[in-house]
């Protein structure tokens, strides 16, 4: 309010469509027959099965531990008997499965014990921890563990702690509604992570077409024993990415290839701190959350959603409608068109979106990029979005880097001005996935490499040590044979020596021979044992003749 | 005059002597070269480009006694980034060497297995773990696939498995844009 406000470059602003779902009053989705909980529903390594088939489990118990240190732990959503830990349609755009667990649940949402968390007597490590396995992840989209964002690190204590409250996607308004409606335990939330993080200066942005959202929040905060800066901001998308809400809020930028909390800066969603007030003054893990479910529907809505419900069900719920083309998770602008409607709602869920040909009509076909330049004026990271596109598409990744692709937050501003209708996001985003495969790729023939080099140089080391045990061996026969009463009288020459020492070595492999020869050999008919004595015969001459030149060779 | 050329002849002997004592002197072990290509070659290690390995093929390159394009599991676009480096025109994958396939690793029937030890023996990256007269287990995550334990085994008991797609390996393809036509212009 009385705090200057700063600007980002670029973004747009498309029809809001909130007014569609925030009017009508939160209500819970009834908790469905079978749970799907997909054990990946976070950045970072996916959780690892606790439960097997048959198992009973309890609301909230855990049933997937997380598995490292950028990790979170996912829990049973409601009572029941797991019937499957298989590989399940999930919600990502390639339609692929992942390990799921499956759960029958029993109606009696029986919760497992759970209590409360005295944060401020905790260590904060062990608080982290506990965290970790109440499997709380950022609600905002990107589903980063919570537990690892709220480490300051080496650097002790993080001072600027910024709550986003943004929400600038069009049609979404789940974080509008839990403003409005849970303001309190938001801020609740906000004080443990305040308390983790050691932040002096707590400033909560949310975008001026909320006032409802905005006059919970300045209640909440009068009642809060600390201060919180409720900060109005202009609504522009994409205002509520993290950047260019830190940009708005503090003037700062992240400079690229940067963390925000390399210049002294957290941001979490508003979700994730409510999140963060259940879990430490109830107990309870991330097992449900707030999903908007709008667009072509007949009651478009926020719905307190089980992680795990199948989104066909709350479509229903929302009323299904004839004409439907397709359904995104999350936004018009950056949600991602799902393959089936069996996939369960996830963490990551903000809203389900159902389209309509008459609300989304299709695009027109991609003309020619014409150099406009548009995307550039629209692009919130400040990149030459049309140059990006010709380096992706001409498949010039190492151009495409030194243009910063890393650095666009695929937000959609440039295909959404764009006049030639190219669908330009889908490219960084083929770009991007193509650049990590190949570090990948390299990656891994660096380790064959080096695994390679490590199986020569044993094979080596091998070679050598069998040489010298040889020689040691050599060496003493032949000390031994010069020690034995030799039959010249004179001292045996190194010549004479080593080939007493073959002479030797003959006797005894024929020795052996003769003692291994095989028993088919024994008794032959006098035809076949003269052809055998013929073939030795002729060895023996082509052994003699191979010697000859040696021994010449020796002579001079 | 003379004494100044002299001087600067004297100069030019001292310095080529110093510079041709040091290039004995100071010989860095492998050929940097060699090391480039070396990093471009996929370190599958299959022998199929009619080497004993990536690096001798790499070193044969560098040295101008082998083609560029007679590593199958690199494919075109290895050729292509081996002519890159080089300074060559491209050329076609010379499929007598074999053509390139779909990336797998091998996978041993651990039931038919007789823990002969010949495929420990022959895998070029130590990726097969597994004792005498034991049953042998392939490391998927260090198997390149080069398919060099399958001859060896007596109960031809190893398959080569191609990697399926799951998430974690999934990729963005390419955007299938149809891009229309506009009269007089080809350039997209
Ligand atoms: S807005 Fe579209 S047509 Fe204009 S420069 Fe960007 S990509 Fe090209
Ligand atoms: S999607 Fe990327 S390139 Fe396009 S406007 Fe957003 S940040 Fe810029
Ligand atoms: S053919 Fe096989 S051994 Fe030869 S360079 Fe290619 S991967 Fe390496
Ligand atoms: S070569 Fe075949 S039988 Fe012998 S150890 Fe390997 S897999 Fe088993």
């Amino acid at each position: 309010m009385s705090r200057e406000l700063f600007k980002f470059k670029g973004g747009v602003h498309p029809p809001e469509h909130k007014a569609e779902s925030n009017a009508r009053p939160v209500r819970a989705a009834p908790l469905p027959k079978k749970l799907v909980i997909p054990l990946r529903q976070h950045i970072g390594s996916p959780a690892k099965p606790l439960v097997s088939v048959g198992d009973r489990v309890l609301k909230g118990q855990m049933i997937g531990e997380a598995d490292g240190t950028i990790s979170a732990a996912v829990h049973a959503s409601s009572s029941g008997i797991v019937s499957a830990v298989d590989q399940q349609p999930v919600p990502h755009i390639s339609g692929l499965p992942d390990l799921c667990i499956s759960i029958e649940t029993d109606g009696r949402d029986e919760w497992v014990e759970h209590r409360p968390l005295d944060y401020r007597a905790l260590a904060p490590a062990d608080l982290r921890i506990r965290l970790r396995d109440l499997g709380l992840a950022g609600l905002g989209g990107a589903v980063f563990p919570s537990a690892v964002k709220l480490d300051p690190g080496a650097a002790q204590h993080c001072p600027t702690l910024i709550i986003n409250g943004g929400e600038c996607e069009p049609w979404i308004t789940c974080d509008d509604v839990l403003m409005r409606t849970r303001a309190d335990e938001i801020l609740q939330g906000v004080a443990i992570m305040r308390h983790l993080l050691g932040s002096t200066e707590i400033l909560v942005g949310i975008e001026d077409n909320k006032p409802e959202a905005i006059a919970a929040m300045q209640a909440a905060a009068a009642r809060m024993d600390f201060a919180a800066e409720i900060m109005v901001v202009p609504a522009r998308y994409p205002g509520g990415g993290a950047k260019q809400m830190i940009q708005v809020l503090t003037g700062r930028e992240v400079p690229s290839g940067k963390l925000s909390t390399d210049i002294g800066i957290q941001v979490f969603n508003v979700g994730t701190a409510y999140a963060l007030a259940r879990a430490v003054h109830h107990g309870e893990p991330l097992i449900s959350r707030l999903v908007t479910v709008t667009g072509h529907v007949l009651r478009p809505q926020n719905f307190e959603v089980l992680i795990g419900t199948p989104m066909h069900a709350l479509i229903t719920l929302a009323g299904d409608r004839d004409g439907t083309t397709g359904v995104l998770m999350g936004g018009p602008m950056m949600g991602m068109p799902m393959p089936n409607l069996d996939v369960p709602v996830v963490k990551a869920t903000n809203c389900i979106l159902v389209q309509s040909a008459e609300l989304f009509p299709p695009l027109p076909k991609a003309l020619p990029c014409i150099r406009c330049t548009r995307c550039a004026d629209a692009c919130p990271a400040e990149l030459q979005p049309q140059e990006l596109f010709r380096f992706a598409k001409a498949g010039d990744f190492g151009r495409a880097q030194e243009y910063h692709l890393f650095d666009c937050i695929e937000c959609g501003c440039c295909s959404y001005v764009c006049p030639s209708h190219i669908p330009l996001v889908d490219f960084y985003r083929y770009a991007k996935s193509e650049i990590w495969t190949r570090e990948k790729d390299k990656r891994a023939a660096d380790l064959a490499r080096e695994r390679h080099e490590f199986r020569q140089f044993r094979q080596e080391r091998e070679k050598k040590e069998k040489a010298e045990k040889l020689a040691a061996k050599a060496q003493a026969k032949r000390a031994e044979l010069a020690a034995a009463p030799d039959a010249g009288g004179a001292a045996p020459s190194e010549a004479d020596a080593k080939k007493a020492l073959i002479a030797a070595a003959l006797a005894r492999a024929q020795a052996k021979k003769a003692e291994t020869a095989p028993k088919n050999t024994d008794h032959l008919p006098p035809g076949t044992q003269r052809e055998i004595e013929e073939i030795e015969a002729r060895r023996a001459k082509i052994r003699e003749l191979a010697r000859q030149p040696l021994e010449s060779d020796e002579k001079p | 005059m003379l004494a100044a050329i002299l001087v600067m002849a004297g100069i030019a002997v001292a310095i080529g002597l110093a510079l041709g004592w040091s290039a004995i002197r100071f010989k860095v072990e492998g050929n940097p070269l060699a090391e480039k290509i070396d990093a471009i070659l996929p370190q599958t290690q299959c022998g199929q480009c009619g080497f004993l390995g990536c690096r001798p093929y790499a070193e044969a390159i560098a040295k101008g006694e082998a083609d560029i394009n007679l590593c199958p599991p690199g494919g075109e676009e290895g050729v292509k980034k081996l002519a890159d480096l080089l300074g060559v025109e491209p050329k076609p994958l010379d499929e007598t060497h074999g053509a390139p396939k779909p990336k797998s690793v091998a996978f041993i029937d651990e039931q038919t297995c007789i823990g002969c030890t010949l495929c420990i023996q022959a895998c070029p990256v130590d990726a097969i773990s597994g004792a005498a007269k034991q049953m042998h287990t392939i490391i998927a995550a260090e198997c390149t696939g080069c398919e060099l334990c399958l001859p060896p085994c007596p109960v031809d008991c190893i398959t080569m498995v191609p990697i399926a797609e799951d998430l974690p390996h999934w990729k963005w393809k390419h955007p299938v844009v149809m891009l229309k036509q506009v009269s007089g212009d080809s350039s997209a």
